[in-house]
């Protein structure tokens, strides 16, 4: 017991003495077994993937290794200049076009709108907030019908609107924004940018934006992502060629598979390059995104 | 408190700002309504209507009351009932790869979080296993099915290389949903262990320290003092996942080719509904669908509306 308030003096939380030692080294030994498991669990599949990438059709139906072979660039320059079902080059460029608007939008009009609930106590304030918590959790395939519908009356099928508009409203990101605002912003700056002579929407973009900066950096690649990702929407609303972004690219690569086998190698290079940009930006920002999901998530 | 007091500055000064809050919520309120609020509206009101294309034939819409959700729960010429046999596909499939993540999240959250091992390299450890959550789920969907195809890795490992034959992991249905299912498991097993890991770190500390002076050890602790204080959070993780299983789409979708194969054993509600508004255009009956999918997330969103917000009531502001 000497030990153990030796220990709390410390600050340690180790209360256990020597007979528990033992119990601790197996628990150490135990838990980093399992996250070794984890970690490969979590990357085999990466793993695969790139190895793949680097192998020709030939080598890849000869049988498997786990190692790379030489046509890395062969599969990559095959996949970019394929025109025969669509060009990839043009559905990044698509899915980038789709992802960048739609970050900004849902970061700096979700913003705008938490800070509007959050500064003003307008009438009805309340109930926008009640209400917009309440439509949070509903999927929007439940509304997607009426969207579709909506989308082919105003003839803007085989364009980005559809994808992009819908953005500037978005619940989860109103919510972690207000979550935000009223742990971080002081009303006393609002006050003192007045007493400036600042109008509103300056001190909104001027002043508290900058406060903000941490949470919609957050927000951005939440929202970049899941754009970037997207495959319903997409699907229901662009069907030229042209205009389609990477998820239905990818459906369109598998459902050629169906009805004869391609070229394996490309097949593999197209996913690769499909998931290459979140990856880069997810191995420069992990910190904030692992911080941001607690964040937005729980409450309290 | 003090956030008590600034709302009374902001009541007191309110006179001459307040109404700016509109113009600063109105893009938001705009947009969803009609983006969203307004076509859940006419989703809904689709489902009373017969509409839908028979070839190049447009037949209705005609009102036709409750007849959809009539067809949706009577069982076809081949005996399937439609909305059970989706309903009932999707939750296998959630079920299966819901388990272990939650499993998965629990024993890395207390890993992690706990105060005696100290555990190095977490920062690594996170950023791995939450990786997975970030990658297109198309890509992933489009990844495995190669990995498991009949010319693929696997089979090259442990069946066409010792000279037998391919097994075909797609056209049988359990391997199918559990291939499915490993994939969802894969991709939300970090996301939930980061949310369990926010819920251990908010328990009072101190219950961890009388308990070890008492003599608990680690499975007890787990047992008797982590698990019951984490139960409204795991509550809310379970909740929200089984909302997010409901839509599973992305996955099954492409892996199967939209098909849901085997015998539309792996076909979700959301595959469903997005044949009947794509491939079919039988906006009657994905309106329909709709409203069952509604109704479902309305109910699990209220039970976790209700075990979130009044216990948090006073600690938030």
């Amino acid at each position: 017991m000497a030990n153990a308030a030796i220990n709390r003096k410390n600050g340690q939380m180790d209360y256990f003495d020597k007979s528990n030692t033992t119990s601790l080294v197996v628990s150490r030994i135990v838990s980093y077994i399992f996250l070794a498991f984890v970690t490969v669990l979590s990357l085999f599949s990466f793993y695969l993937l790139i190895i793949n990438a680097t192998r020709s059709n030939a080598q890849l139906q000869a049988g498997f290794t786990l190692l790379p072979k030489e046509h890395f660039i062969d599969n990559l320059v095959t996949a970019w200049n394929d025109t025969s079902l669509f060009f990839l080059p043009q559905g990044m460029l698509n899915s980038f076009i789709v992802a960048a608007l739609t970050c900004i939008l849902t970061t700096y009009f979700s913003a705008m709108t938490a800070y509007g609930v959050c500064v003003y106590d307008f009438k009805g304030r309340n109930v926008v907030h009640k209400f917009i918590i309440l439509v949070m959790m509903i999927p929007t395939q439940v509304s997607a019908l009426g969207f579709v519908q909506l989308v082919n009356g105003l003839n803007l099928t085989n364009t980005y609107w559809p994808l992009v508009i819908p953005a500037i409203a978005a619940p989860a990101t109103y919510f972690y924004m207000k979550q935000y605002i009223d742990s971080t912003l002081p009303l006393e700056i609002v006050e003192a940018a007045r007493v400036d002579g600042s109008n509103e929407f300056r001190t909104y973009n001027f002043i508290c934006m900058p406060i903000l900066k941490p949470a919609i950096a957050v927000q951005m690649i939440f929202a970049f992502v899941a754009s970037w990702n997207n495959f319903f929407t997409p699907a229901l609303v662009l069907d030229k060629k042209d205009m389609w972004t990477l998820p239905i690219m990818l459906s369109i690569v598998r459902s050629r598979i169906n009805s004869q086998a391609g070229d394996m190698g490309e097949v593999y290079m197209i996913i690769l390059l499909s998931i290459v940009p979140v990856v880069i930006v997810y191995l420069f920002l992990s910190k904030f995104i692992i911080g941001g999901v607690t964040l937005g998530s729980v409450k309290g | 408190m003090s956030s008590t007091t600034s709302t009374a500055t902001v009541k007191h000064k309110s006179i001459s700002y307040a109404g700016w809050g509109y113009f600063f919520i109105a893009p938001f309120v705009i947009v969803y309504v009609a983006c969203s609020l307004i076509p859940l509206f006419s989703t809904f009101y689709n489902a009373f209507f017969e509409n839908y294309m028979d070839g190049l034939k447009h037949i209705g819409p005609n009102f036709i009351g409750f007849e959809n959700f009539v067809t949706l729960f009577t069982p076809r010429a081949d005996g399937r009932l439609e909305i059970l046999n989706y309903t009932t596909n999707t939750m296998i499939m959630w079920v299966i790869g819901a388990v272990p993540q939650i499993v998965f999240a629990l024993l890395l959250a207390v890993i992690f979080t706990s105060e005696r091992m100290k555990i190095k390299g977490q920062a690594f450890f996170k950023t791995v296993i939450y990786m997975p959550n970030l990658i297109m789920a198309s890509a992933f969907a489009m990844l495995f099915f190669q990995i498991f195809s009949s010319v693929g890795p696997i089979n090259q490992l442990f069946f066409t290389g010792n000279g037998g034959s391919a097994y075909l992991f797609f056209d049988n249905t359990w391997s199918a949903r559990s291939i499915i299912a490993f994939i969802n498991f894969l991709m939300w097993f970090g996301n939930t262990t980061i949310l369990l890991m926010a819920g251990i770190m908010g328990i009072d500390q101190s219950l961890f320290e009388a308990a070890s002076i008492d003599g608990a050890n680690s499975t007890q602790v787990f047992f008797k003092i982590t698990i019951p204080l984490l139960m409204p959070i795991i509550i809310y993780v379970v909740i929200t996942a089984l909302i997010g299983g409901l839509q599973m789409f992305d996955v099954p979708q492409i892996i199967t080719a939209g098909r849901g194969g085997p015998n539309n054993t792996t076909k979700t509600l959301v595959m469903a509904l997005n044949s009947y508004i794509g491939t079919s255009k039988n906006y009657g009956m994905a309106g329909a669908v709709s409203i069952i999918l509604f109704i479902v997330t309305g109910i699990l969103s209220f039970v976790v509306f209700r075990s979130t917000e009044p216990k948090k009531e006073g600690k938030k502001k």
